[in-house]
C-alpha cells in the first residue's frame, strides 16, 4: 500500500498538493462561522451527483418532461429520494449563499486584495439562482410552467433587444419542446460548467489570499486540517440531515399537474427565494411602462452596488455602510416575502389562490393515478383532457352551473374534512392556520350543518361563524354562486334516491329540483304529484318506490350495477307499475316512441345516450318540445361538442376510471 | 482588521500587503517553503497524518502535543462524516439507477398474440415477414397496438412455423434472401436454412423458433418472446 502511494506520489506529487490543501493556516484557529463556503461546495457536489442521476431518467420534451419526472417521482424505486434531495438541496442553497455572503461582508473578507474573489462569489450566486430558475421549469408542471413564463416575459423588458432575448431564451415565441431543450442544456450543461470553473477560481483565489479572520482573534492559529475540516463536515452533515428531513416529510418533491397552456393556474408563484422580487414588481411605482425599473434597472443597479462594495469598504464608514445596506436589503426582502405570502393567503384574491392550489392538487393526483393505471399513450395532459372526472366538472361549472347545481355547488368545489365544532371551524379559518395548515378553510368558502336533512343548502363560512350556532359542519372549498339555482341539482342524477326525491311532492317543487322552473306549475306536479301522490296509501307508495327502481335501472349507472342486477325482479315489477298501475305512460313515452305525450321519454332515462341527446337538444320531441324552460340546445347550437357533452354525462353518471385504491400517490 | 499585525506577527507581511492591496507573493513563497521543508525532512514516506508535523517546527501554529489523541479522533470523525454525507447523493442515485433490475414486467394472458390469418402466408414454403403488434410499456408510456418486433412465418408441409427475425448471435435483423432462398444475417455473415438451422457463420444456435397456435381455424397466434443472445440454446429475456 505504502509502496503504491509512493509510486503515485512520485509521479503526481499529490502528497504535497494534499498537504498544501490541508495545511492552510487559519489565523485564530477554526471557527464555526467559516463553514458556509464549504457547505456550499458540498451542496453543489450533491446537486451535481443527484442531477446527473436524474438526467438518466429525465426527458426534455414537452410531451415527456412531466411524464418522466412523474415516473422518477412515483414509479422508480428510490426516485422520490433522488428527486427530493435535488429539489430540497436547491431550496437550501439560497439560504447557504446568503449566510456565506453575510459572513464575508460582516467579517470584512470582501475588501482588498480580495475584490476579484468577491466578484467571483457574486457571479456564482447569480449562476446558482439561474440554475434554480431553469430547474424550476424542467418538470413541466403547472407551477413551473406559469411561474417561469413570468420570468421569461420579463426578458422582454430589456431595453432595445428584449423581444429578441426572449425569443432566444424560449426558443421561439411560444413555450414548447425547444424551451425545454434550451433550459435543460443551460441547467445541466452550460451553467454547471461555468460554476465549476468559477468555484475553482474562487477557491484558488481564496487560498491565495488566505482566510480573513473574524475579529477579535482569541485563540491560537491552526491548520485547516483537521479542526476546521471537522466543523465543516459537521455543518455539511447538518445541511444534509435537514434536507433529508424535508425529503422524507414530503416523500420527495411536489409535482403539480401537467403544464396546460389552456388552463391558467392562479397559484403559480416563483420559488420562495424569488418571491420578494415578485412582490416588488407589484408595487404601484412600477405600474405600466415603469415596470422595467422594478424588473431590470433597480436590481441591476443593486448588483452593481454589491460589486462596488470592496471599494466602498476601504473606509471604515464605507464598511459599515455596506453591511448596513445588506441588512436593510435583507429586511426589505424578508418583508416583501412576507407580504407576498400574506397577500396570497388573506388578500382579496386569497380564496381563489387557495382554491387554485386545491384544484391543482386534485388534477395532479388524478394525472398520477391515470398515468399509473390507465397508462400514458400520448401525454399525461391528454389523459386529463379526456378524463370525465377532470373535465366533467369544469364543463359543468362553465356551461351548466348558472342554473343547475351539483350537490349545491358548481361541480368544482372540494370537500374538506368536517369541522366537528364551531370552534374548530373558527380555528381552521384563522389567517395563521391558512399559513401553516393544509386543511384550512377560507371564510368565503361554504359550510352546512351535517345531517340537517336539506342537502344542498350551503352558507358562507363567515356567516356561519357570525350566526354562532354549534354543530358539526361539512365544509367545501368553493364560493357561493351569484344566482340561486333555477334547475335541478344533478348530483346522483337518475340514481334511485334521486328519482325517489323527484317523486316526492315537496322536494319536486323545492329549489333542488324544479322550484326555480316553470315545471313546478306543470302537469307533473299539479296533476300527478300534488293530486295523486300526496294521497297515496302505503301500498301505492311501495309501488312508486318500485317505479323509481325501474326508472333508475334504465340509466344503467355503474354505481348501481350490482343492486340493479340483484333487484331484477323488483325492477320488473316496477316496470309493470310504471306502465299500468301508476300509469306514467299517460304522459311519458316508455319502451316505444309515443308522439302524443308531453313529458320526456323515459326509455333509457339517465343513460349516457339519453343525457347526451337531451343536452344536445332539450327541445327535441322526445323531451320538452313545448315546455322546455330556458335550457339551451347545446348540441344544435354548437355550444358544446358531442365529446364534451359525453364528458359531462360520464362525470354525472360517475362513469370513469377509478383505481381500487383511492389514493394515487404512494 | 488593523490589529491583526500585533496578534499574528508572522503574518504581518500578509496584512501589510493586504492593506496596500498588492499581490501577496510573499505568502505564496511562505507556503512553498513550508512544504518543501516538510518534504525534505520526511522524505517520501510521509503520510497525511503528518500534517501535524509543522506544529513542532513552527511556533505560530500552536497545537499541544498532548492533544494528539483528540486530534486523531477528530480526523477519524472527519472521514466518517465526510463519507456519510458524500454517500447520500450517490446512494439515492444508484438506488434509482438500478430500478431496471427490480422493475416487474406485467405479462397479461398466455403471451400469445394474433399475427395474421393462414391465407396471408405463401403456400409454396417461402417465408413471409410479419410485424408483431402488441401493447408496449415503455417507461412512462403505455402504447397500445404498436409494433414490438417481427417474425417470419412459413408453411412447411401444411404446418405453419414461426422464426424470430432477431439473430441469436448479437441481435441484428436477419434478412430473407429470395435469390438464395435462405436466411442471412448481414452483421457477421451468419447463414441459416429456411427451417432456421445454421449453414455457416458465427451464430451460436439456430434461429429462434416461436410457439404457434392456429385458433378459430384461420388465425395465426404466436407466443412472441425475445431471447438472450450468445447462448447455444434460447433463454427468454425477462
Ligand atoms: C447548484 C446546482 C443546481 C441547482 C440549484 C439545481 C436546481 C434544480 C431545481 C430547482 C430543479 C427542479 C426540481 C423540482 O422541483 O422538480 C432541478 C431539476 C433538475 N435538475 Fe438541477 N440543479 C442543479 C444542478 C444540476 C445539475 C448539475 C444537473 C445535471 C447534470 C441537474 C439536473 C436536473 C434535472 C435532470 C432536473 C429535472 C428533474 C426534476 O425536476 O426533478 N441539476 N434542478
Ligand atoms: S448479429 Fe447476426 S451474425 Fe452477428
Amino acid at each position: 500500500m505504502k509502496a503504491l502511494i509512493n509510486w503515485i506520489d512520485h509521479r503526481t506529487g499529490f502528497r504535497s498538493l494534499t498537504k498544501e490543501v490541508l495545511l492552510e493556516n487559519i489565523p485564530g484557529g477554526s471557527r464555526w462561522r467559516y463553514v458556509w463556503g464549504s457547505t456550499l461546495t458540498f451542496a453543489l457536489f450533491v446537486q451535481f451527483i443527484t442531477g446527473i442521476f436524474l438526467w438518466m431518467g429525465y426527458s426534455a420534451s414537452s410531451g415527456d418532461a412531466w411524464e418522466s419526472v412523474n415516473y422518477i417521482q412515483n414509479e422508480m424505486t428510490g426516485g422520490w429520494l433522488l428527486r427530493g434531495i435535488h429539489h430540497w438541496m436547491a431550496q437550501a442553497m439560497p439560504i447557504l449563499l446568503l449566510l456565506h455572503l453575510m459572513q464575508v461582508l460582516v467579517d470584512g473578507a470582501y475588501k482588498a486584495p480580495r475584490e476579484v474573489n468577491f466578484w467571483f462569489g457574486v457571479i456564482l450566486l447569480k449562476l446558482v439562482l439561474a440554475l434554480s430558475l431553469t430547474g424550476y421549469l424542467l418538470p413541466w408542471d403547472q407551477k413551473g410552467y406559469w411561474a417561469t413564463k413570468v420570468a421569461t416575459n420579463l426578458a422582454n423588458l430589456v431595453p432595445f433587444i428584449g423581444p429578441e432575448i426572449q425569443k432566444l431564451v424560449v426558443g421561439g415565441t411560444e413555450y414548447g419542446h425547444h424551451t425545454l431543450t434550451r433550459f435543460f442544456a443551460l441547467h445541466a450543461g452550460v451553467l454547471p460548467a461555468l460554476i465549476v470553473l468559477l468555484v475553482i477560481g474562487h477557491i484558488y483565489l481564496f487560498r491565495r489570499h488566505g482566510i480573513t479572520p473574524a475579529e477579535p482573534i482569541k485563540k491560537k492559529d491552526a491548520f485547516f486540517w483537521p479542526d476546521q475540516v471537522f466543523k465543516d463536515a459537521v455543518a455539511c452533515l447538518a445541511v444534509m440531515a435537514t434536507v433529508l428531513f424535508f425529503v422524507i416529510w414530503y416523500h420527495g418533491a411536489h409535482l403539480s399537474s401537467p403544464a396546460d397552456p389552456s388552463e391558467p393556474f392562479s397559484a403559480a408563484r416563483p420559488d420562495w427565494y424569488f418571491l420578494y422580487l415578485f412582490q416588488f414588481l407589484k408595487l404601484p411605482a412600477f405600474a405600466g411602462d415603469k415596470e422595467v425599473w422594478g424588473a431590470i434597472y433597480i436590481p441591476s443597479i443593486f448588483v452593481g452596488f454589491i460589486c462596488l462594495m470592496p471599494f466602498i469598504g476601504k473606509w471604515k464608514v464605507g464598511h459599515f455602510f455596506n453591511v448596513g445596506v445588506m441588512f436593510a436589503f435583507l429586511g426589505g426582502a424578508g418583508a416583501l416575502t412576507y407580504l407576498a405570502k400574506h397577500e396570497d393567503i388573506s388578500g382579496p384574491n386569497s380564496s381563489n389562490y387557495l382554491k387554485a392550489i386545491l384544484d391543482d392538487e386534485r388534477d395532479a393526483k388524478r394525472a398520477i393515478e391515470l398515468a399509473r393505471h390507465v397508462g400514458i399513450e400520448s401525454t399525461a395532459l391528454n389523459l386529463l383532457k379526456t378524463d370525465p372526472k377532470t373535465q366533467g366538472p369544469k364543463l359543468f361549472a362553465q356551461h351548466c352551473a348558472s342554473c343547475h347545481r351539483y350537490d349545491g355547488h358548481d361541480g368544482l368545489a372540494h370537500s374538506l374534512p368536517d369541522a366537528n365544532s364551531l370552534n374548530e371551524l373558527k380555528q381552521r379559518t384563522s389567517t395563521q392556520n391558512r399559513f401553516t395548515s393544509s386543511n384550512s378553510v377560507h371564510p368565503e368558502w361554504l359550510a352546512r350543518f351535517k345531517d340537517s336533512g336539506s342537502t344542498n343548502d350551503w352558507k358562507a363560512v363567515e356567516s356561519i361563524l357570525t350566526a354562532n350556532k354549534e354543530g358539526v359542519f361539512e365544509v367545501i372549498a368553493g364560493t357561493k354562486l351569484k344566482e340561486a339555482p333555477s334547475a335541478p341539482d344533478l348530483k346522483g342524477f337518475a340514481s334511485r334516491q334521486w328519482i325517489m326525491d323527484l317523486l316526492t311532492p315537496e322536494i319536486y317543487i323545492s329549489n333542488r329540483f324544479f322550484g326555480g322552473t316553470i315545471h313546478k306549475d306543470g302537469d307533473m306536479y299539479r296533476r300527478f304529484l300534488n293530486r295523486k301522490v300526496t294521497k297515496y296509501d302505503n301500498e301505492e307508495k311501495e309501488m312508486l318506490k318500485l317505479v323509481a327502481f325501474a326508472l333508475s335501472a334504465e340509466a344503467k349507472l355503474p354505481l348501481q350495477a350490482e343492486i340493479d342486477k340483484a333487484d331484477a325482479e323488483k325492477i320488473q315489477q316496477g316496470v309493470d307499475h310504471l306502465i299500468d298501475d301508476i300509469s306514467c305512460i299517460n304522459c311519458h313515452a316508455f319502451q316505444e316512441p309515443d308522439p302524443d305525450v308531453e313529458g320526456p321519454d323515459l326509455t333509457g332515462y339517465g343513460s349516457r345516450q339519453w343525457i347526451i341527446d337531451f343536452v344536445k337538444n332539450p327541445e327535441h320531441e322526445k323531451f320538452y318540445p313545448e315546455s322546455n324552460d330556458r335550457m339551451p340546445s347545446f348540441g344544435t347550437k354548437k355550444i358544446l361538442t358531442e365529446k364534451e357533452i359525453g364528458l359531462i354525462a360520464d362525470w354525472i353518471r360517475d362513469d370513469y376510471f377509478k383505481s381500487s385504491k383511492s389514493s394515487a400517490t404512494n | 482588521m488593523d490589529n491583526k499585525k500585533e496578534i499574528n506577527p508572522d503574518y504581518s507581511g500578509v496584512t501589510k500587503l493586504d492593506v496596500e492591496g498588492e499581490v501577496v507573493s510573499s505568502l505564496d513563497s511562505d507556503i512553498n517553503r513550508e512544504v518543501t521543508k516538510e518534504d525534505s525532512s520526511s522524505s517520501i514516506d510521509c503520510h497525511l497524518s503528518e500534517a501535524e508535523a509543522p506544529t513542532h517546527s513552527e511556533e505560530n501554529v500552536a497545537t499541544e502535543d498532548n492533544q494528539g489523541e483528540r486530534r486523531g479522533f477528530i480526523k477519524f470523525l472527519c472521514i466518517v462524516i465526510g463519507g456519510i454525507v458524500s454517500a447520500v447523493p450517490f446512494g439515492a442515485g444508484i438506488w434509482a439507477y438500478i430500478n431496471p433490475l427490480t422493475r416487474e414486467k406485467g405479462v397479461d394472458g398466455d403471451g400469445f398474440l394474433k399475427i395474421t390469418s393462414l391465407d396471408a402466408i405463401p403456400d409454396d414454403g417461402t417465408p413471409a415477414k410479419f410485424s408483431v403488434i402488441a401493447d408496449k410499456e415503455d417507461a412512462w408510456n403505455k402504447f397500445k397496438n404498436i409494433s414490438v418486433g417481427a417474425i417470419y412465418l412459413r408453411k412447411e408441409a401444411g404446418k405453419v412455423k414461426a422464426l424470430h427475425t432477431v439473430c441469436p448471435h448479437l441481435g441484428c435483423f436477419i434478412d430473407y434472401r429470395s435469390s438464395k432462398s435462405d436466411f442471412f444475417c448481414p452483421c457477421h455473415n451468419s447463414n441459416f436454412k429456411l427451417d432456421g438451422s445454421i449453414v455457416s457463420g458465427v451464430s451460436p444456435r439456430p434461429m429462434d423458433p416461436l410457439k404457434i397456435e392456429i385458433r378459430n381455424k384461420v388465425e395465426v397466434w404466436v407466443k412472441f418472446q425475445n431471447f438472450q443472445p450468445g447462448h447455444d440454446h434460447p433463454i427468454p429475456l425477462s
